[in-house]
């Protein structure tokens, strides 16, 4: 699989710049910038998308039919538009404050952390067959790794912001977010396990040959609905909720940020909700392969890389409402049953399917 | 670093306290809860009161019988007809004089009508404190309704002033039976939505049952009343324990708390006896729209209320329990004292009783069961 990296240092090649360096850094400041857009332009769809979602379940007005520049939204699917944009430039206008007993470098810095792990996740997640900024022969391994790093800025953000609400929130979310990459980790491992292969794009080829991995096996399916139960909780949403719980907790850790930097811990949040449903695309759903591919009907014109970007994104927004739905439907876990769940019901069925999994590649 | 850490008082841990409120958005307005927390495990609560005291007792010395009533409104705002009524319930046995049958069936009706508008608020609130946002904007969607109709009987949405001394401001306005009959066709349905949401939701279950259970004897030891003392399984409901206006004719259930979910009086049960209510509500309304008789809605009541001597004490059972009114009446066309007896306020200090020993998410969770309102605790 070609990564985009490559791709642009072929063409910066062919244009004769010959020198490799700067080729490089062009290239890497194109993709950051390219990435850095999806994820900003993500944040503000999907927070339309979510008013609609709620709209539609809860009889919320405003979403259906605020309309822009005099522009009439009415009860057309456009309607509500004017309520994202207003959202957003007001976001970015507020006045940003900092407590005067907060710990300031650190408050500073905890969302640029936050920020920086979904963004360094975004690096490895491929988008289409050759799409991806760097494409890691330990893909799954490295979004692991890189998306663990959030919890750090949460911790921070917590900490520094010197309020007792916040502390709560950041410390049943690092409980919360170390606990569920567990049954994470071992779900994806039991796809590694099948496919021998960390690659993204080793593990679509995979099941383009064989079978979509969510049908592959019982196992696989046990360890598909285990990854999405885990994936919601790990992207701290409803009924996993608990850091944020602004019925307990007033906003969790993120009680004292306001403005631009409250701003950018939903956009990371979002990005998450992105990269969640992405690899649950990719690792169960077959990627970027078509639908039909299901049946084992391979029609040409509809795959390649453009048609893979459609399939990818429509799976993923799929898995996007899915949570969606979930949080305008499901009351919020206490924290101590959240752990249970994880310790005592994901954890042990994860792991009795990695045993029965590798059992099952025995035999067949 | 070493000889610090033999210096033990540095690594001594001790409870933190919490300041839950005044401005909390699961405090229900302003009252403030004082959590001694150890990690998540709460060891003492002390709710601090006062933040919305707005000095109704003293304020009703100086008022004419007639001007405390808009008063009323102001202390229970979610259930204003109910307070309205209480008082004028009080004054009217002071006065001792006859109250038409027609205002008798209006009253029910509007405070039955109040009641569900009322039970929807601490349902969809409850909702909210657990976590579920949908069942708040479905029950407030409902409740809109019922105010829908209160405008039309008398042009208010909250504060109504309705209920006067003696009768009721003006008579129900021409459709009002058949606009009422419709929405509780329409209503009736919706309880089943809420419980599909909510009530029998897995995750609100294990939330509730078996949370902040409240025996009998403790509730009525504190003097509990309403929802939270039904759903101890005490069926105790001044509507039918002790009835009055015309709640002797007709046909209704008090419903009580049974530890279907859990024990007897958990927080479950205290949410789904406010459910049970609103359907014997609609039970109660659909009988006296199809009873009410006609008929003046002013009694003889004189153009000033002048009272000799003499004191009441009158109870009424309004959405959050039981309303007393004590008033001592001193000659003249003032109350001498005027005392109101707070379902809320016994409701909310049974909340330290029961909630000690919880996590933080269950006192939210218990503190919405009891379903308090600030302007009433306060008055």
């Amino acid at each position: 699989m070609n990564s985009v990296i490559d791709s642009m240092m072929k063409i910066f090649g062919s244009l004769g710049t010959g020198n490799s360096a700067l080729g490089l850094v062009l290239a890497v400041v194109i993709a950051g910038l390219v990435v850095f857009t999806i994820m900003a332009v993500m944040a503000i769809v999907a927070v339309y998308f979510e008013r609609k979602v709620s709209a539609f379940m809860q009889d919320r007005i405003g979403p259906m039919e605020v309309g822009i520049f005099g522009f009439k939204g009415g009860k057309q699917f456009w309607g509500g538009i004017g309520q994202t944009l207003a959202d957003t430039v007001k976001l970015l206008v507020k006045e940003d404050i900092l407590p005067k007993e907060a710990d300031k470098k650190l408050m500073i810095m905890a969302p640029f952390i936050i920020f920086i792990a979904s963004f360094l996740t975004f690096i490895g997640v491929p988008l289409s067959d050759g799409l991806v900024v760097s494409d890691f022969n330990i893909g799954v391994f490295y979004i692991m790794a890189a998306g663990s790093i959030g919890v750090i800025g949460i911790i921070l953000a917590g900490w520094s912001s010197n309020n007792k609400w916040s502390l709560y929130g950041a410390l049943r979310s690092a409980a919360q977010i170390i606990s569920y990459e567990i049954p994470i980790g071992l779900s994806l491992m039991l796809v590694v396990i099948v496919v021998g292969s960390l690659n993204f794009g080793d593990i679509v080829a995979w099941q383009a040959d064989h079978r979509w991995f969510f049908i592959h096996s019982p196992f696989a399916f046990i360890a598909f609905i285990i990854y999405v139960i885990a994936g919601v909780a790990e992207t701290n949403r409803t009924p996993f909720d608990i850091p944020e719980a602004e019925s307990e907790l007033v906003a969790g850790w993120m009680t004292e940020y306001s403005g631009f930097r409250w701003s950018i811990f939903f956009m990371s949040e979002y990005a998450n909700v992105l990269i969640i449903s992405i690899i649950a695309s990719i690792i169960f759903l077959g990627g970027w392969l078509s639908p039909l591919a299901i049946f084992g009907v391979h029609v040409s014109w509809l795959e390649g890389p453009l048609w893979g970007l459609f399939w990818i994104f429509s799976k993923a927004v799929f898995f996007v409402f899915v949570m969606m739905w979930f949080r305008w439907t499901f009351p919020r876990l206490r924290v101590d049953q959240l752990m249970y769940f994880c310790w005592k019901v994901l954890i042990p069925f994860a792991l009795a399917n990695l045993i029965f999994i590798s059992v099952w590649e025995l035999i067949f | 670093m070493a000889e610090q850490l033999k210096d033990f008082s540095l690594l001594h841990s001790d409870e933190m306290i919490l300041n839950m409120g005044p401005q909390h958005p699961s405090t229900h307005g302003v009252l403030r809860l004082k959590i001694h927390t150890d990690g998540e495990i709460v060891s003492r609560i002390e709710p601090i009161i006062g933040y919305l005291h707005r000095c109704f007792e003293k304020h009703c010395e100086f008022l004419t019988y007639e001007q405390i009533v808009p008063f009323t409104d102001r202390t229970d705002y979610l259930a204003a007809m109910n307070m309205n009524d209480a008082y004028a319930l009080a004054v009217e046995k002071l006065l001792e004089i006859e109250i038409p049958e027609r205002v008798q069936y209006i009253r029910v009706i509007m405070a039955e009508l109040q009641r569900i508008a009322s039970h929807l608020v601490a349902v969809g609130t409850f909702g909210l404190d657990v976590g579920g946002i949908t069942p708040f904007t479905w029950t407030i969607r409902d409740r809109e309704r019922i105010l829908d109709l209160f405008e039309y009987v008398c042009g208010a949405r909250l504060l109504y002033n309705y209920i006067w001394v003696g009768g009721v401001s003006h008579d129900l306005p021409e459709k009002f039976i058949r606009r009422t009959l419709e929405f509780l066709d329409y209503f009736e349905p919706q309880i089943e939505e809420y419980n599909q949401i909510l009530t029998y939701n897995k995750i609100f279950i294990e939330r509730t049952a078996d949370v902040g259970t409240l025996t009998p004897e403790v509730a009525i030891n504190y003097g509990c009343t309403g929802p939270v003392l039904r759903g101890s399984g005490v069926k105790w409901d001044l509507r039918k324990t002790e009835p009055y206006a015309v709640y002797d004719k007709f046909d209704f259930d008090i419903a009580v708390g049974d530890g279907r979910m859990g024990t007897v009086g958990d927080t479950w049960d205290r949410y789904f006896v406010r459910i049970i209510e609103m359907k014997e509500s609609v039970k109660i309304l659909r009988q006296a729209l199809a009873q009410i008789p006609d008929g003046d809605v002013h009694a003889a009541v004189p153009k000033k209320v002048r009272i000799k001597e003499g004191s009441v004490y009158s109870r009424y059972e309004s959405a959050r329990g039981e309303v007393g009114f004590y008033i001592i009446a001193g000659g003249k066309d003032k109350p001498m004292r005027v005392k109101m007896r707070s379902p809320a306020f016994c409701n909310l200090s049974v909340l330290s009783e029961i909630a000690e020993g919880w996590m933080i998410s269950d006192v939210i969770a218990i503190l919405g069961s009891l379903d308090i309102v600030l302007g009433e605790i306060d008055r």
